[in-house]
């Protein structure tokens, strides 16, 4: 089936059900949040289950230090914000109180990359991934539609130590069903071929899927991995696919910088030197838009995954 | 007088003792913040708190978190008296593969609460420390020590503000008032002291039950933890007018022992006087 005939879910509410589920049936679970949980929905374990709902106010160092602190006592705290303020304004207290003692947080980042409802470049985050996955100790994941959110939310929920799960905000094309297993360092191929391979991350995967068709009736044959775990990271099998394809297109919504093409650069360039593209948003800062013309102007949109590929084709030896 | 003030007058001496001989031995570490917080760490340690050093994991032990990390030789010192270590392994502070880091670090020596170093973030933890006893109903309590230069740390008035909406009359903060920092205020008053900066009137707007104390008084000290236990749904700060570097003459309210290594000869003047020192 084609992926714009799949039908479409939103993260959020898939985000929102499991963590009330969760908040309900594990008594190790709290949820804390930096006063947005209209936006993120976490509003559903305020209104139905308010003794698992601790708001922290608009203040997001202590929130994070107070998990550490919460955690420490044997609970399972889930701090939610933007991942704006998770990744940037509460960095320090990530590391040294949450990072560094492997302390079991759970690090929510909802509205990361471009697409986070027009409001602009102080609201969108391009750096999450990049600033997580140097953290030791950190577990850095990203779904890539309500179904994987759901599975790696209770996959977070029983493993011991801190990750983050970057989400975002609107509706995706659902890739999964429920008999889908979520394991932190496995990569999924979505579709082989034999020309190139396209490696992607989040919600980025859907459009990788959708410029695989496009390239199919161009007569290039793509193979494309959905990598729901940017660390720990699937080495083995982007060698694989690397080495069989013999070229790679990188795609996610996050800066070209440190993010998903970094962490498949540095893998390949040690073990299994190989031409790749980059698709992400280039060195520069975005403003508040509608999706569609934000995945135009900031070069993310299915038309450049196309082009990457194209250009990457030509590279191969 | 409660009988055990002898013995937190022995153990402060000691500990004072062991913390200088370290720094001078490590040539590195804080000795100003770590003697005007020893007096203060030996009573929660000696008196005050409920811990075991054979259990360091029990989970109904009083937390303690040195907020201000950079004190950590001070609390050591403490935890070594205490016997959470020997005293011989003090001297590996600061050196390669130490449980004894530069700033504590609660994966590798038990008694370590809290990770701490980066300031204000201490005090937020132990907030979580008390949240997570009250939602668990679970008695134990929570201290913790913060400096007043870490006060100019936002962070700490973020915790001040949860701390009593969330009435954590379990938690108890201790200031160190020290009232110096490493270089401070040039312009000021004089050794470049903070400008006023209002700590009980900002604790009290802050919805916190205030007790002010002389942090050298093991009476005034043991007081304010017995009347924080009595008021409910409060959180308490005891701010402890201490002196930097107290007990060695030359040290006190002097903000350049701040950080500074004391020479082989102002050890020996140092302890000399720690030895012929009746009441601090």
């Amino acid at each position: 089936m084609q992926v714009s005939q799949l039908k479409t879910a939103s993260m959020r509410d898939s985000f929102s059900e499991t963590l009330y589920q969760l908040a309900v049936n594990d008594p190790r679970v709290f949820v804390l949040d930096g006063d947005l949980a209209t936006s993120t929905k976490i509003e559903k374990v305020a209104k139905e289950h308010p003794q698992k709902f601790l708001q922290m106010g608009i203040a997001e160092q202590n929130m994070l230090s107070v998990a550490a602190g919460l955690a420490t006592t044997g609970l399972q705290p889930w701090a939610v914000t933007f991942a704006a303020f998770m990744s940037k304004r509460a960095l320090d207290q990530i590391q040294v109180q949450i990072a560094q003692p492997k302390l079991n947080v759970k690090m929510i980042g909802a509205y990361s990359g471009l697409l986070t409802g027009v409001t602009g470049k102080t609201h969108q985050a391009l750096e999450d991934i990049a600033i997580f996955r140097s953290l030791a100790n950190m577990t850095v994941l990203a779904p890539a539609d309500s179904v994987e959110t759901t599975k790696m939310m209770e996959w977070a929920n029983q493993y011991d130590g801190p990750v983050y799960i970057r989400l975002a905000r609107d509706n995706y094309p659902i890739l999964f069903d429920d008999s889908y297993v979520f394991q932190p360092n496995k990569g999924v191929v979505l579709k082989e071929g034999t020309d190139l391979t396209i490696i992607a991350t989040g919600t980025a995967t859907s459009r990788a899927l959708e410029a695989a068709e496009i390239l199919n009736q161009n007569n290039i044959s793509s193979t494309v991995v959905h990598l729901p775990s940017i660390k720990p990271i699937d080495q083995e099998l982007i060698i694989e696919m690397a080495t069989k394809t013999k070229a790679v297109v990188t795609v996610e919504e996050h800066s070209i910088y440190g993010g998903l093409g970094s962490a498949i650069a540095e893998i390949l360039a040690a073990n299994a030197p190989t031409p790749i593209e980059f698709v992400g948003v280039k060195d520069r800062n975005s403003e508040s838009a509608s999706n569609e013309a934000l995945l135009e102007k900031y070069e993310i949109s299915t038309k450049f995954i196309v082009e990457a590929a194209q250009r990457v084709n030509l590279r191969k030896k | 007088m409660p009988s055990n003030n002898a013995v937190l007058k022995e153990k402060s001496k000691d500990a004072r003792k062991s913390l200088l001989k370290v720094v001078h031995h490590a040539g590195a570490g804080h000795i100003g913040g770590p003697l005007s917080a020893i007096d203060v760490l030996t009573t929660l340690y000696f008196d005050e708190m409920n811990v075991e050093p054979s259990e360091p994991q029990k989970t109904d032990r009083d937390r303690f978190v040195l907020s201000k990390g950079h004190s950590a030789i001070g609390l050591y010192a403490v935890l070594a008296e205490k016997g959470y270590l020997d005293r011989e392994e003090l001297y590996t502070f600061d050196s390669l593969n130490s449980r004894l880091q530069g700033h504590p670090d609660m994966k590798i020596l038990p008694g370590i609460e809290m990770s701490t170093g980066s300031l204000g973030q201490g005090i937020s933890a132990a907030v979580g420390m008390a949240l997570g006893a009250k939602v668990q109903n679970q008695s134990f309590r929570t201290y913790c020590m913060i400096g007043d230069g870490e006060s100019q740390e936002g962070q700490v008035w973020e915790a001040a503000f949860i701390a009593a909406k969330y009435e954590l009359d379990n938690l108890v903060v201790i200031l160190d008032y020290n009232k110096l920092q490493q270089y401070g205020w040039p312009g000021t008053t004089t050794e470049r002291a903070v400008p006023n900066d209002l700590m009980e009137e900002k604790w009290e707007a802050f919805g916190w039950n205030v007790i002010r104390i002389d942090g050298h008084s093991f009476d005034e000290i043991l007081e304010g933890f017995k009347q924080a236990k009595l008021v409910k749904q409060k959180p308490t700060i005891l701010i402890a007018d201490t002196i930097k570097g107290k007990g060695i003459s030359f040290m006190e309210n002097n903000y350049l022992w701040h950080s500074r290594i004391p020479t082989d000869e102002e050890l020996s003047l140092a302890l000399k006087e720690l030895d012929e020192s009746g009441d601090l």
